[in-house]
């Protein structure tokens, strides 16, 4: 038995199967995609009113590293270019450049996926710290400060997890359970509760100045723009910089990474971007299956491999497509 | 490019299909490859009818358990409350009495496994594989590994859903509705709970559903054989297009809902959690700032559709049936198949009518109010269209078409009865009471489930090559019209007089609490229940049937036993790999029964001339 039109278009539809199938595919994704975005619409539009990262939430702005995103946008078009010379070159029957080209576009995948990974551990090193009195800032831990901090929280759990082995292995002969581990810490993802498990007092911020921010009862907002950097009390810090800060934590309410459970934005921005990540996984994935495996169909069945090549490219466009809508509305409006 | 061209498909004729099939296949397939791993649409669809009519019984018990409590709060559950109690630990069946956890769990697992797990793949996933392709003289469906991948992600998605029973807190007991935040906040205790099993037996659901539904559009639109235009395929195929095309563009932003109350649930982020959220008295410590309603659109943009997915099918297997059963052509052809399209794209803008009482505000209720109004019209056209099909039919009342007659004054009732749900000033007394329950299951388990069983009936001789038993089939008829209507009729008084849904302990509650229910309407509980009991009892007769008919059935004499027009009927009973002995080409439309002149009263539609 054979499946008609797997390769040849049927006359009166003009298309070959997966050429339908692709379209009908990217329509379901459509919708997938068009719920995230409707949802980020009402999720904004429904957002309660002031700045963020004020209690009252509100919707940030300005949190994302537009220069980076801006590259990547660049990254996956010219992906979605050499796609293109990649199918065109197994239609005029040359092979090479087909792998050349599809290569490229891989790489590109690749080099996309990197650089949001390296935004991704950008977001989970800042932090917003909120008051008890209802303000906030956000901000680095000092450099210094932190690595101190690590250093020593990880000496101390070190010792710890040696007891506790020891611990352990006593309950295993005993037949009892053992206990948990103590993990080590790093510069991601810390919390209020973190710091008060080594008894620290004060944490060391290097904060940051957009103007629309909060500060702490009894700071003055930075006076913008006067060039002078990084002073003691923010007077003179300008926009995109930051000034260092003593907080105490016992005037601290939370500390939280830029992380999806720290806002909403955060959670569509990490939601979206990840469903769009999977995408550009699985794309890659497939090109590359194509340029490296694709040598024994195009001897057997060269057309095929074209049509695959043609409905995985759609594909990759689809993918890239998302990415034209993404990158303004998560990182421009 | 030689290469390519000598394998470039061909319509393959009787003698050199033979010879293809036997030059490619060397060897037997081992059970594995022919039974669980095959790539046939039709063993496909068997497998899907098979898995999906035993989730259907494991949804109708969950009921009976529920039935039990309703009619008798506190008593412990006759057979199986203790093996409850040692499955599923004492929080939930404590000396066989079922808790407010497990009747929680039971309606919700009922409603998702009756809607995701038992109509939809019997509908779409056996009869839409079995039957398309064979109806529009296909081969078999377009991709046929994707269609193999299709019954193994909805096969893990059912064993996904069964295992969160075992699990500890329960399974789901959001209601299959699964609104946020209760879905969120119910079991705060378990970090993997039965709602986190839930979302992602639901997002493998999906997916099956989405592959599935690009394979079957692919496969009308371009496998349909040389003259099947699309003005002469059957109602049926017509009917599983605009399914498929719902399933299409419906579940996505369920998918996207599940992902983000996935998301909610591990991550604690707030996309469904409102500001301020207060639960046992303490302040959720959550971002806040989502949107409850967010989840309800998102939910019903899919769940509405959902309701045509689970009767289109089904009015297209009964259309089939009506036609052949009358001996003439269905009335107004063309009508069903242009209200069949509007239902397809008017069910995309009635989904807030679920919504009424949330507060969305009055002009979002009017516009879904109108669109609701609107649709009814071709549903209406649909059921008068198949009504005026009997008039002055020479009538046969075999087992399929005594149940496909059942079908029409049953789904009527299922739909005027919806009428005053949709107007949103009536639907304010209406909403969340047995009068819901009532209407809608009017419309899918007499309605629907009435059509699968005609299905089941009328293409059984021809995937087995034996009848099923009349005599059996007729008693399963009667007693399942009888105590379906004993059922579902008195849940419309429970509800008028204000019988809300979803109480566990319902018939208790509404006695000791001076609400005022008459005690003829609680007693309406214990009726109810014994109907339920009276249900399961007649379809023993089609389980004993169903499996006895694989043996002792009357073997079919001919390959078209029903006499039909359509093509699935102009195949080798059963079908083999590849369907069609010869290439399959379609003369005339699928319905010429009676035509005046022929020789015989119908006209198969690869007759020429």
């Amino acid at each position: 038995m054979e499946i008609p039109y797997t390769v040849k278009p049927r006359p009166d539809t003009g298309l070959y199967n997966a050429k339908v199938g692709i379209w009908l595919f990217l329509a379901s994704e459509v919708m997938l995609f068009g719920a995230l975005f409707s949802s980020y619409i009402l999720l904004r539009v429904g957002a309660p009113d002031g700045f963020w990262p004020d209690v009252s939430t509100g919707w940030p702005h300005g949190l994302l590293n537009i220069p980076i995103g801006t590259f990547n946008t660049a990254v996956l078009i010219a992906s979605s270019v050499t796609v293109v010379m990649a199918w065109a070159a197994l239609k005029a029957g040359n092979f090479a450049k087909f792998k050349g080209f599809m290569i490229f576009t891989v790489i590109c995948a690749f080099s996309f996926l990197g650089i949001k990974s390296y935004e991704y551990n950008e977001k989970f090193t800042h932090y917003v710290v909120r008051m008890k009195d209802g303000t906030a800032v956000t901000g680095h831990f000092d450099h210094e400060f932190l690595h101190g901090f690590l250093d020593k929280a990880n000496t101390r759990r070190d010792q710890k997890n040696a007891g506790l082995r020891e611990a352990n292995a006593k309950a295993k002969q005993e037949g009892k359970a053992p206990k948990e581990l103590l993990s080590h810490l790093s510069n991601r993802f810390l919390t209020l509760e973190k710091f008060g498990e080594e008894n620290v007092e004060s944490v060391k911020m290097l904060v940051d100045v957009p103007s629309a921010f909060r500060y702490p009862v009894g700071m003055k907002p930075p006076a913008v723009g006067d060039g002078s950097k990084g002073s003691e009390h923010g007077e003179h810090a300008e926009p995109g910089g930051h000034f260092e800060k003593e907080v105490k934590l016992a005037d601290v309410q939370s500390i939280a990474a830029f992380i999806p459970s720290t806002a909403t934005f955060f959670a569509i921005y990490f939601t979206m971007t990840a469903l769009h990540g999977l995408h550009v996984l699985g794309g890659a994935l497939v090109l590359g299956y194509f340029a490296f495996f694709g040598r024994k169909m195009w001897h057997q069945e060269p057309e095929r491999l074209t049509n695959r090549v043609e409905v995985a490219g759609l594909f990759w466009h689809f993918v890239d497509l998302v990415w034209i809508f993404l990158f303004p509305v998560v990182y421009l409006l | 490019m030689n290469t390519s061209t000598a394998h470039a498909p061909a319509h393959s004729t009787a003698s050199a299909h033979g010879a293809d099939h036997g030059h490619h296949e060397h060897h037997e397939p081992g059970f594995w490859q022919k039974y669980i791993f095959s790539t046939d649409h039709k063993v496909i669809g068997i497998q899907y009818a098979v898995t999906s009519l035993l989730f259907l019984l494991f949804g109708f018990l969950l009921m009976m358990a529920m039935r039990w409590q309703l009619a008798y709060p506190g008593k412990p559950i006759p057979v199986i409350g203790h093996a409850l109690q040692a499955a599923l630990g004492d929080d939930m069946a404590n000396n066989g009495v079922m808790q407010a956890d497990l009747y929680n769990v039971f309606g919700a697992m009922h409603g998702t496994i009756m809607v995701f797990l038992a109509i939809v793949p019997i509908l779409f996933g056996a009869f839409g594989n079995y039957v398309t392709p064979l109806q529009i003289g296909a081969p078999d469906m377009a991709f046929p590994r994707l269609n193999m991948a299709s019954y193994h992600l909805y096969f893990l998605g059912g064993i996904v859903m069964l295992a969160s029973f075992f699990i500890p807190g329960g399974a789901a007991k959001s209601g299959w509705t699964s609104y946020s935040p209760l879905a969120t906040i119910n079991d705060p205790v378990h970090v993997i709970n039965g709602q986190t099993l839930w979302l992602i037996g639901m997002v493998l659901l999906i997916t099956s559903s989405l592959l599935g539904a690009v394979n079957f559009i692919t496969t009308i639109i371009q496998m349909r054989a040389k003259g099947m235009t699309w003005m002469r395929l059957p109602f049926f195929v017509w009917a599983q297009f605009v399914t498929a095309f719902l399933l299409l563009l419906a579940f996505p932003p369920l998918e996207a809902a599940g992902i983000m109350q996935l998301v909610d649930n591990l991550l604690k982020t707030s996309f469904f959690l409102p500001s301020g959220l207060v639960v046992n008295g303490q302040q959720l410590a959550v971002s806040g700032g989502g949107s409850p309603l967010l989840w309800q659109h998102l939910f019903w943009f899919l769940a509405h559709p959902e309701v045509y997915v689970l009767i289109l099918p089904a009015m297209g297997i009964v259309s089939e049936v009506i036609a052949n059963n009358t001996r003439k052509p269905l009335w107004g052809y063309k009508s069903l198949v242009y209200a069949t399209l509007s239902i397809g794209f008017l069910a995309f803008i009635v989904w807030a009518h679920h919504m009424y009482l949330t507060g969305m505000g009055t002009r979002i209720s009017t516009f879904f109010q109108t669109t609701t109004m609107m649709i009814s019209i071709p549903s209406v056209i649909i059921l008068t269209a198949l009504f005026i099909s009997l008039w002055g039919g020479s009538i046969r009342f075999n087992t399929p078409m005594l149940f496909a007659l059942a079908f029409l004054p049953m789904f009527g009732i299922g739909g005027l009865t919806g009428l005053p749900l949709g107007f949103n000033a009536s639907d304010i007394i209406l909403h969340d009471s047995y009068y819901v329950i009532a209407h809608f299951h009017y419309v899918v388990a007499p309605g629907t489930i009435f059509g699968v069983f005609a299905g089941l009936y009328f293409w059984y001789p021809k995937a087995t090559g034996r009848m099923m038993n009349e005599t059996l089939g007729k008693i399963h008829f009667a007693g399942s019209l009888l105590f379906m209507n004993m059922i579902f009729a008195p849940m419309f008084i429970q509800g008028l007089h204000g019988m809300s849904r979803r109480m566990y302990d319902g018939g208790s509650t509404y006695f000791g609490s001076g609400v005022g229910l008459d005690q003829h309407i609680l007693n309406l509980n214990i009726s109810i229940t014994h109907a339920a009991a009276g249900l399961g009892f007649f379809q023993l007769f089609f389980i004993f049937n169903f499996f006895s008919s694989l043996v002792w059935g009357k073997r079919v004499t001919s390959d078209n036993p029903w006499q039909a027009t359509t093509l699935d009927w102009q195949t080798p009973t059963p079908p083999p790999h590849g369907n069609f002995t010869t290439e399959p080409v379609a003369f005339r439309g699928p319905y010429e029964y009676s035509v005046p002149g022929a020789k015989t009263d119908f006209t198969p539609q690869n007759q020429a001339g």
